[in-house]
């Protein structure tokens, strides 16, 4: 059986469940907020015409929610199938947070949820309102335990490794809980969620406002939303800039890739817009990095390591070393990760045969290098580097449609407070297009994340060839074939319904 | 009339009046069956739980995969 297609295959059917996934969780994060600013409005002013436009919002949001709920569960299921080393060997510190986010999900949904869509008249106001924040808080926080997840994948901390269970187990929750990565990655991901669920709210309002219907309720919607899209857009800029630093400290071949950095220097710059120039490999320096760029000196310097002098470290200097800058090659590490599989091989058979003098020395040296384990599995050195070409485009994609909500919101929020919204065509027509393109923004996103940090399952640790279970290629090809056909049903049963929704407008109930 | 009883009307009544809400409870019912009882029962079998009766049996299993 041919391995690296195997879990090319493995990597490529877990990817695009978790694409497909993230097509309905941000819309879920961000609209709930809105909808509970709306609400808000409403209970403070009592005028009934936010409570419609509140309830046809909250229909979208049924929508989006029904139809994506229990998504993410395809990829619970891949863990024990595809990834089942990885899933047995993380088992102990995923399956806490992992049940936290199940019980919170799960007494939200059949609580507040109920409240929000069936407590209208029924319940006093100031009840319907307060299960419709719980509801957005309730989503938020459990997106926060899923990322807590991937945060200790990125950057692993508060474990040790059980020699004798073969899992990491946690020595210290709150290491895990206020993990950097973890931390930094949340926020920029809800934040991203938000900017989701405004443009959403921009773009459909902006598509009554081009067809002059509703028009009342599209600009009372306009203002909401691009006011929420702006303050969320600017949050998420900054929490990209964290996330960004903290790349920069944890996984710096990924910021390598993200930037298309071959050759570390000081002052670096950021590479705005650019071409890569693809005949560049990893350790030749006769041929430039890119075809043309556009570059902000200076910026990635700061960005990364808050100093505008700093040295920024290149795929070339991280994967052959530097003794000036104090970099250890790929190759060293790769020495040392071996020393402590051999150690760890040593121990279990030594242990087997009872010989236990000889399974104490071999777990002292296995613990000796055990931070270098991931490396031990590696073939050459170039195999640490990520795919370059797809992290720095999908990054530069990601942070140019950012960039522009960020400008979308404001126009949308000046020309609506000048009273000019509907005779700006061209803006309303680019609100309307900016709704795809917040999803490409999203998966671009994740693309970076993950792409970004290959080889790795978990960084340092485990590469993906480990972490994938030993299947028959075709069972991968039918599941993979399998849920992209029932995905794509789901995502076309949202659209479909969505869309006969927009079309009736708010005044139905 | 219970608390409980409240309560049971209160989702009755909600179910009941939905419009576009049936449809998609229709759709969230298919989809569960498909994920659940085809994906889950015949694709995507846990390999360590179908395969290991116990924990140990498990450990053995990826110690030797990781240390191969």
């Amino acid at each position: 059986m041919d391995n690296s297609l195997l879990v090319e295959l493995s990597r490529g059917q877990f990817a695009l469940t978790a694409l497909y996934h993230w097509l309905f969780v941000p819309l879920t994060l961000g609209l709930s907020f809105i909808i509970a600013i709306m609400e808000t409005i409403y209970v403070k002013t009592g005028n009934p015409e936010w409570k419609k436009i509140t309830k046809f919002w909250m229909g979208l949001f049924a929508i989006n929610f029904a139809i994506g709920v229990a998504t993410g569960i395809i990829m619970e299921f891949e863990f024990g199938t595809n990834w089942s080393n990885y899933s047995w060997i993380v088992g102990d510190l995923f399956g806490a947070p992992l049940a936290i986010e199940g019980l919170m999900a799960f007494f939200m949904e059949s609580t507040f949820f109920a409240v929000m869509f069936f407590g209208w008249d029924k319940v006093s106001k100031k009840a319907h309102l307060l299960s419709t924040w719980l509801v957005a808080i309730g989503s938020n926080l459990s997106a926060l335990w899923i990322l807590l997840a991937n945060g200790w994948m990125q950057h692993p901390v508060g474990m040790k490794f059980n020699v004798d269970s073969a899992r990491f187990e946690m020595t210290n929750f709150f290491d895990l809980v206020f993990n950097p990565t973890a931390v930094s990655k949340f926020l920029h991901t809800i934040s991203s969620g938000y900017v989701m669920g405004s443009l959403f709210v921009v773009g459909i309002s902006s598509w009554y406002l081009l067809k002059k219907r509703d028009v009342l309720f599209a600009k009372r919607s306009i203002i909401v939303a691009a006011s929420f899209g702006l303050i969320t857009s600017i949050f998420l800029i900054t929490t990209g800039d964290e996330s960004a630093h903290e790349v920069a400290l944890k996984q710096p071949l990924k910021l390598a890739a993200m930037e298309g950095l071959y050759e570390g220097e000081k002052r670096a710059g950021i590479v705005a817009i650019g071409q890569l120039n693809t005949k560049k490999e990893i350790g030749d320096t006769s041929q430039d990095e890119f075809i043309w760029k556009i570059e902000i000196p200076y910026a990635l310097s700061f960005l990364g390591y808050r100093d505008f002098n700093a040295f920024v470290p290149g795929i070339n200097e991280l994967v052959y070393g530097s003794k000036e800058h104090n970099i250890e090659p790929v190759s060293v590490k790769m020495t040392k990760g071996k020393i402590a599989l051999n150690a760890l091989r040593t121990y279990k058979d030594t242990k087997k045969i009872g010989n236990k003098e000889g399974a104490k020395i071999a777990l002292k040296e296995f613990r000796m290098y055990e931070k270098y384990l991931g490396y031990g599995y590696l073939k050459d050195p170039k195999q640490i580097v990520p795919p370059i070409g797809i992290t720095f485009y999908s990054f530069h994609i990601m942070v140019g449609l950012g960039s522009w909500f960020t400008a979308l919101f404001l126009l949308m929020l000046y020309f609506s407070m000048v009273g000019k919204i509907e005779t700006k065509k061209l803006l309303l027509r680019s609100a309307l297009f900016s709704i795809p393109l917040g999803y490409i923004a999203g998966e671009t996103g994740w693309i970076v994340a993950e792409v970004g940090r290959q080889p790795w399952a978990i960084q340092d640790m485990l590469p993906v060839g480990i972490a994938t279970s030993q299947l028959d290629t075709n069972a991968v090809i039918i599941t993979m074939s399998l849920f992209t056909v029932v995905f794509t049903a789901l995502l076309i049963a949202e659209i479909k319904i969505m869309l006969t929704q927009i079309k009736i407008g708010y005044k139905e109930d | 009339m219970s608390i409980f009883t409240k309560i049971a009307h209160f989702y009755i009544d909600g179910f009941k009046n939905m419009k576009v809400g049936k449809k998609l409870w229709l759709i969230i019912a298919i989809k569960l069956f498909i994920f659940f009882f085809v994906l889950k029962l015949f694709f995507f079998p846990d390999i360590l739980q179908t395969q290991f009766s116990n924990d140990k049996d498990r450990a053995n299993f990826v110690i030797e995969n990781i240390t191969k």
